[in-house]
C-alpha cells in the first residue's frame, strides 16, 4: 500500500480495492512508528483524519469521486487549519488555534482530502534545513552510503518533503518563498512545484514575505503534484494578489511531451565550485529532453548572481513587517513585562528563534531611515532586472532547466556556523520567487553518496503546463526509483 | 562596515526584540557579515530602472462595499493571552 | 490687519498646517467586510483581518476609493490615476498588525484648495497638499483598570481620508474657518458625516511661530483635536508656549503634543517619545490602485452643487448678500430648505425669514433644520399669503408663531382666526375718520409741521383694525385726509 502513488491510490479507492479508512489507518500507523525519529509532523490529528476518511468513504460509496477523495495528506504547519493548532514552527504560535481554514487547505478538503496532521518546517518558513523549527529539526529519511549521521531534509518545507519521501503521506502542502518547496524536494528525492505567484491563494497561510510566498504541493511524482496543484489552485477574491485565471488541466499537461519545445540552459547557473555530479546530472537531463524531441538552447540570465543578495533584502524587509503582529496581545504567546513595550520586547525575544530574529533585524535595518534607498529601493530595482532577464529569455525558449540546488542534502551541524553558508542553498531557486515564475524540482539521480539530486524546470508566468510537460519528460527518462532508508513499509 | 552596538540597540528597539547588552557586539558582527555580503549589489547598474514591488503584474481589484464580517467577539478573542470581558488587556499604557 | 501674537520681543506670526482625518462614509471597513459604523459593543465589529490574525489579507473597499475621489474632486484637486498603499510600521497597543496601511509616496489625491471666508468678509485660499486613504487604529481605554489598558478594535481598519493642508493658515480664526469649510464640503459630498464628537472628523494641528519675514521655525504637532473651538484654542495656547520658549532663549523641539482643554495648554505625548522611524514601504499584499478615467468622470458628473457654487448662485441669481448666502450654504440641509422656501417667492424675503424667524425658532426649540417645526412648504405658503396681500408682514409673524406651535397650515390659521387683511377702502376710511376725529390736537400738531405724528396715526388706525388693515391703503387714506 505504501508503494502507491497518489494517482494510484486514487484509482484503488475508486475501484474499491481499499477504503480511505484503510489508507488513513496505514499512514497514521506509519507516522506513529517513524515520526519519533523523523519529526516530520509537529501535530498529528488521527481523529480528524479518520473523520475525513469516513466522509470520504461515504462519498465514494455514493459514487462521488472528488479530485482527492480519501487521499491522506500532510499539511505544512504554515497553513491555518480551523480548530487545529497552527504553529508556523515557532514558539510564539505554540498555542495558536486558528478559527479559520486557509483557502488552499479548504480547497483540498472540498475535493475530499484527508488531513493526517501538520508538517514541521523552519520557523516562519525561514530556513533551508529545518533546523530552525522550534519543535526540533526534521531528520531526512535518507542517509549517505555507509554513514548514519542524520541529514537535513532541506527547508523550509522539510517536514512535508520528509513525510512524503518516507511515505507517511501521499502528498503534502508546502510553500516556497526562496526555494522552500523545490530545495527540500530535491534533497528528499521527491517532486515539488512552486506555481506562478498568484496561482494559489495566500489567504490563511502564515506570511513570511508576501511578495514572494507561494503555496504548492510536494508529492512522489509529477502527476501527483499536478493532481494536488489542480485542487490547491484557483482565484480567491480574499487575496488581492490572486490571479483571476482559469486553472488548466495540469495532469493532462504531464502527458504532452516535449517534442518541439525549446529548452533554455542559463549559463550563469554554472559555477566552478558546483560538484561535478550535479553538472553531470544536468547534462544528462538535457540529453534526455533532447532525445524526446526538445531543442536545447544556451541562454543568459545576467542578473542571476545578484538574486540571492536581493532576496536577503526583500524577504527580511517584508518579514520584519509581517511578523510585527506577533506581539503577545491577540493570539501569540506572551512573556510579561513591566509595561507594554517591555511586554513586546520580552514576548518577541522569547518567542522567536535566532534566525527569525536575525531576519527581522536585517529587514528593520534595510527599511530604516537613511538606508531605504541604499538597500530596499536598490533591491527592488534589481528585482525588476531579474524579472526582465526572464521575460527576455522566455521570448525565445519555452522553459529553462537547471539544477535545483548547488548540493545534495548535508548533515545536521554542517554549514551552520555562518548564516551565509546556509543562504547559498537557495541560489538557484530564489530567482523564480523574485520574478514570480513557476518552478519545479524533479528527482533525476543520486550522487556518489547515494543522495538524491533534483533538476529544476522553470516556465513562463502561468504556464505551469509546460513545466509539468518538461518535468514529466525528465521523470520518465530518469526512472528514479531510489528510496530512502527510513520509510513506511520498507527499511527501518 | 560593522554595526556598532548603538545601532544594533536601535534596530532591536524598533523591532521590539529584547537583546541582552552582552549580545550587542556579536549580533552586530553577525548582521554586518550579511550586510557586507549584500553590498555586492552596489556593482549593479540600476540607472533608469523602475522598482518592482511584487511579481503580480496587475492592478488592484476592489471589493464591493458590503458588510460580510464581524459579530465574532469570541472568535477574535479566543486566542488572547489576556482579556477583560470583550476587550483585549495589556499593561497600562500612558498616552 | 493680519493676526499676530504680541510677545516681549514684539509681534509673532503663527504658521499652521492641518492634517484632518475624515472617516469616509462606507458600510464596511477599508480592507475588511466588518461594519464601519460607530458605537457598537467592544470588538463586535472586528474581522480576523482587522485583528491582524496570521494569514489574513487586505482587500480594498471600492466605495472608500470612490469617496476619496469624490472628496478630491470637491476640493478641486488632482486625482492620481495610479496610487499605492504603503505600510507605516510602528508598535502600538491598538495597531494590531504593527503597521498602518496608508499612502505615503503615491496618494490617491494630489494638490487642491479650499476657499475660506473670514468674519471681516475677506476670503483666502488655503492650499491642500494631498488626500490619502488609510486605516484608523483601534481604541485603548486607560481608565477601566488600575494596571491595565483595554483594547477595542471596532475602529481598527475604518477608512480614513487624511487631508493635509499647506502651512498657509495664519490665525486661529483661519484654522477654524478652514475646518468648518472642509467639514461643510465633506458633508455636501456625503463623503464624511463630519461628526467631531464621535471622532469621524479630527485634526492634527501643526503649529510654529516666527517673526515676520523669517523662514519657518520648528513646528509641533498637536494630535487628535476634536472640535473647531479646541483647534483654535490649541493653536493659540501652543503658539504662546512656543513664543515663550523662543523669547526665553530656548529652542522649540519638534514633537507630538496633546491639547488639554481643561487647562487650556498642550503637553508632550509620552507614548510618542520614541524616535520616529516608520520604515514606510509598499504593502506587498496590495497592488497599485489604477483608476479608470471614465469612472472618475461618472463620479464627477454625479457630484452635488458645492457650497462655493451655491453661494455664488444665491448672491448672483437671488441677490442675497454674501453674508446671508454664506450662512445659508454652510449646511446643505439649510440651503435645501431655503431653496424650497424661496421657490416661487421673493428670494430675499425668504432669506430673511429663514435666517431670522426660522433660525430663532430652531434655537429656541433646540431643533435642527431637518426636524424643523415649520416645514419649508409651510413657510413658503406663508410668504405666498404676504405676497398676495392676504396678510401683512406683521400679521405673518403672528401666524408663524402659531404655525410653530400647532403645525397648522398658514392659510387655515388666517381663516380660522380671522387674520385676513382688510382691503375694503370704505372700512379703512371710516376708521381713519374716527381716529382723526378723536385726536384733533395731534392733527393740529401734525399740520404745524410735526411730521412724526403721521406714524402715530398709522399706529392708531392699525390698532383699531387689530393689525389687519392693509398698510399701503391705510397710508393712502391718511395722506388723502391730512396731506
Ligand atoms: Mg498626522
Ligand atoms: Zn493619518
Amino acid at each position: 500500500m505504501f508503494d502507491l502513488t497518489l494517482a494510484g491510490a486514487r484509482a484503488g479507492l475508486r475501484k474499491g480495492e481499499f477504503s480511505s479508512r484503510d489508507l488513513t489507518e496505514a499512514f497514521l500507523g506509519a507516522i506513529e512508528t517513524l515520526n519519533p525519529v523523523l519529526n516530520a509532523f509537529i501535530t498529528v490529528t488521527p481523529e480528524l483524519a479518520l473523520r475525513h476518511a469516513a466522509s470520504a468513504d461515504a462519498a465514494l460509496a455514493r459514487g462521488e469521486h472528488g479530485l482527492l477523495t480519501g487521499i491522506p495528506l500532510a499539511i505544512k504547519d504554515l497553513f491555518c487549519t480551523q480548530g487545529v493548532r497552527t504553529t508556523a514552527g515557532s514558539k510564539i504560535l505554540e498555542h495558536f488555534i486558528p478559527p479559520y481554514e486557509s483557502t488552499v487547505s479548504a480547497n483540498l478538503l472540498r475535493d475530499g482530502a484527508v488531513f493526517l496532521g501538520k508538517a514541521n518546517l523552519d520557523e516562519f518558513a525561514m530556513g533551508s534545513s529545518n533546523i530552525t523549527s522550534a519543535f526540533g529539526p526534521v531528520v531526512s529519511p535518507w542517509t549517505r552510503n555507509g554513514d548514519n549521521r542524520p541529514l537535513v531534509p532541506g527547508g523550509s518545507s522539510g517536514g512535508s518533503a520528509a513525510a512524503v519521501a518516507a511515505r507517511l503521506a501521499l502528498g503534502a502542502t508546502a510553500t516556497d518563498t526562496g526555494g522552500s518547496i523545490r530545495q527540500p524536494a530535491s534533497f528528499c528525492g521527491i517532486t515539488g512545484i512552486k506555481p506562478t505567484y498568484g496561482r494559489c491563494s495566500r489567504w490563511g497561510i502564515v506570511a513570511f514575505a508576501s511578495s514572494l510566498d507561494q503555496a504548492g504541493p510536494v508529492a512522489r511524482t509529477v502527476e501527483d503534484c499536478a493532481i494536488m496543484l489542480q485542487s490547491m489552485s484557483g482565484f480567491d477574491p480574499k487575496d488581492s494578489t490572486s490571479a483571476d485565471l482559469p486553472v488548466p488541466d495540469f495532469a493532462a499537461a504531464c502527458r504532452r511531451g516535449v517534442k518541439g519545445l525549446r529548452i533554455g540552459v542559463p549559463r550563469e547557473y554554472r559555477s566552478d565550485d558546483m560538484p561535478p555530479e550535479i553538472e553531470t546530472m544536468w547534462q544528462q537531463g538535457l540529453a534526455w529532453l533532447r532525445e524526446q524531441g526538445a531543442e536545447i538552447v544556451d541562454v543568459s540570465l545576467p542578473h542571476t548572481k545578484y538574486g540571492l543578495a536581493t532576496y536577503y533584502i526583500v524577504a527580511p524587509a517584508e518579514a520584519s513587517s509581517n511578523l510585527a503582529r506577533y506581539d503577545g496581545v491577540r493570539f501569540s504567546s506572551r512573556t510579561d513585562g513591566a509595561d507594554l513595550n517591555e511586554l513586546y520586547e520580552n514576548t518577541r525575544a522569547a518567542g522567536f528563534g535566532s534566525e527569525v530574529k536575525r531576519r527581522i533585524m536585517i529587514g528593520t535595518y534595510v527599511l530604516s531611515a537613511g538606508y531605504y534607498d541604499a538597500y530596499y529601493l536598490r533591491a527592488q530595482k534589481i528585482r525588476a532586472l531579474i524579472l526582465k532577464d526572464f521575460t527576455d529569455v522566455f521570448r525565445t525558449v519555452d522553459a529553462l532547466v537547471t539544477p535545483t540546488a548547488p548540493s545534495a542534502a548535508f548533515a545536521q551541524g554542517e554549514r551552520m556556523d555562518d548564516p551565509l553558508k546556509m543562504y547559498f542553498n537557495d541560489v538557484f531557486t530564489v530567482p523564480a520567487n523574485m520574478s514570480g515564475i513557476p518552478g519545479m524540482s524533479v528527482p533525476a539521480g543520486l550522487d556518489a553518496q547515494g543522495l538524491p539530486l533534483g533538476l529544476q524546470v522553470l516556465g513562463r508566468p502561468f504556464d505551469e503546463e509546460t513545466v509539468f510537460a518538461v518535468g514529466a519528460a525528465i521523470e520518465r527518462a530518469a526512472g528514479f526509483t531510489a528510496l530512502p532508508g527510513m520509510r513506511a513499509g520498507g527499511g527501518a | 562596515m560593522s554595526l556598532d552596538p548603538a545601532t544594533v540597540r536601535r534596530i532591536a528597539r524598533l523591532a521590539r526584540i529584547r537583546v541582552e547588552e552582552t549580545q550587542l557586539v556579536p549580533l552586530g558582527h553577525e548582521l554586518s557579515g550579511i550586510l557586507n555580503w549584500i553590498e555586492q549589489l552596489n556593482e549593479v547598474n540600476i540607472d533608469g530602472v523602475e522598482p518592482l514591488t511584487g511579481a503580480a503584474n496587475m492592478a488592484l481589484r476592489l471589493r464591493p462595499d458590503a458588510v460580510t464580517d464581524g459579530g465574532n467577539v469570541e472568535g477574535v478573542l479566543s486566542n488572547a493571552p489576556d482579556r477583560a470581558g470583550a476587550f483585549y488587556a495589556v499593561p497600562k499604557v500612558v498616552e | 490687519m493680519s493676526y499676530a501674537i504680541e510677545g516681549r520681543t514684539g509681534p509673532w506670526e503663527i504658521v499652521v498646517g492641518l492634517e484632518v482625518h475624515a472617516q469616509a462614509i462606507t458600510k464596511s471597513k477599508l480592507f475588511s467586510g466588518a461594519p464601519a459604523n460607530f458605537g457598537a459593543e467592544p470588538n463586535s465589529q472586528v474581522s480576523f483581518v482587522d485583528a491582524a490574525f496570521p494569514g489574513m489579507l487586505p482587500v480594498l473597499n471600492q466605495e472608500a476609493v470612490a469617496q476619496a475621489v469624490r472628496t478630491g474632486l470637491g476640493l478641486n484637486a488632482h486625482i492620481n490615476l495610479v496610487s499605492r498603499f504603503d505600510r507605516k510600521n510602528y508598535f502600538y497597543a491598538d495597531l494590531p498588525s504593527g503597521y498602518q496601511i496608508s499612502q505615503f509616496e503615491h496618494p490617491i489625491v494630489g494638490a487642491g484648495q479650499i476657499e475660506i471666508q473670514l468674519a471681516d468678509g475677506t476670503t483666502r485660499q488655503i492650499g491642500v497638499t494631498r488626500l490619502h486613504l488609510e486605516q484608523d487604529a483601534g481604541k485603548s481605554l486607560h481608565d477601566q483598570h488600575p494596571t491595565k489598558s483595554y483594547i477595542d478594535l471596532n475602529r481598527a481598519g475604518v477608512p480614513l481620508m487624511e487631508i493635509v493642508s499647506e502651512p498657509d493658515i495664519r490665525s486661529p480664526e483661519e484654522a477654524g474657518a478652514y475646518v468648518r469649510k472642509l467639514r461643510s464640503i465633506l458633508r455636501y459630498l456625503g463623503t464624511c458625516d463630519g461628526n467631531m464628537e464621535e471622532g469621524s472628523l479630527r485634526a492634527d494641528v501643526n503649529v510654529s511661530v516666527r517673526k515676520h519675514g523669517e523662514p519657518y521655525r520648528t513646528r509641533c504637532e498637536i494630535k487628535n483635536v476634536n472640535s473647531v473651538r479646541f483647534v483654535m484654542l490649541a493653536i493659540e495656547a501652543e503658539a504662546k508656549r512656543q513664543i515663550e520658549v523662543w523669547e526665553d532663549g530656548g529652542t522649540v523641539q519638534q514633537e507630538t503634543r496633546l491639547f488639554d482643554p481643561n487647562r487650556n495648554e498642550t503637553r508632550p505625548m509620552r507614548s510618542k517619545e520614541d524616535a520616529h522611524d516608520y520604515r514606510y514601504f509598499p504593502d506587498p499584499d496590495l497592488l497599485p490602485v489604477v483608476l479608470d478615467e471614465v469612472w472618475i468622470a461618472e463620479l464627477k458628473a454625479a457630484l452635488p452643487e458645492l457650497p462655493d457654487a451655491k453661494q455664488a448662485r444665491f448672491t448672483g441669481d437671488f441677490g442675497l448678500s454674501s453674508y446671508d448666502a454664506a450662512v445659508l450654504v454652510a449646511e446643505r440641509a439649510t440651503a435645501d430648505f431655503y431653496e424650497a422656501v424661496a421657490a416661487g417667492h421673493d428670494p430675499k424675503q425668504a432669506a430673511n425669514w429663514v435666517t431670522g424667524d426660522l433660525f430663532a425658532l430652531l434655537n429656541r426649540t433646540g431643533r435642527t433644520i431637518e426636524d424643523s417645526p415649520v416645514s419649508a412648504a409651510a413657510l413658503g405658503a406663508l410668504l405666498g399669503l404676504i405676497a398676495d396681500n392676504t396678510i401683512s408682514g406683521k400679521i405673518a409673524k403672528q401666524v408663524f408663531d402659531i404655525m410653530a406651535e400647532t403645525g397648522e397650515d398658514p392659510a387655515a390659521i388666517v381663516q380660522a382666526r380671522g387674520l385676513r387683511q382688510v382691503t375694503d377702502t370704505s372700512a379703512i376710511d371710516a376708521v381713519v375718520d374716527a381716529v382723526l376725529a378723536a385726536n384733533p390736537d395731534k392733527v393740529a400738531d401734525y399740520k404745524a409741521g410735526k411730521d412724526k405724528m403721521f406714524g402715530f396715526f398709522v399706529g392708531q388706525v392699525m390698532k383699531a383694525m387689530a393689525g389687519k388693515g392693509n398698510p399701503a391703503l391705510v397710508n393712502a387714506a391718511l395722506k388723502a385726509r391730512i396731506g
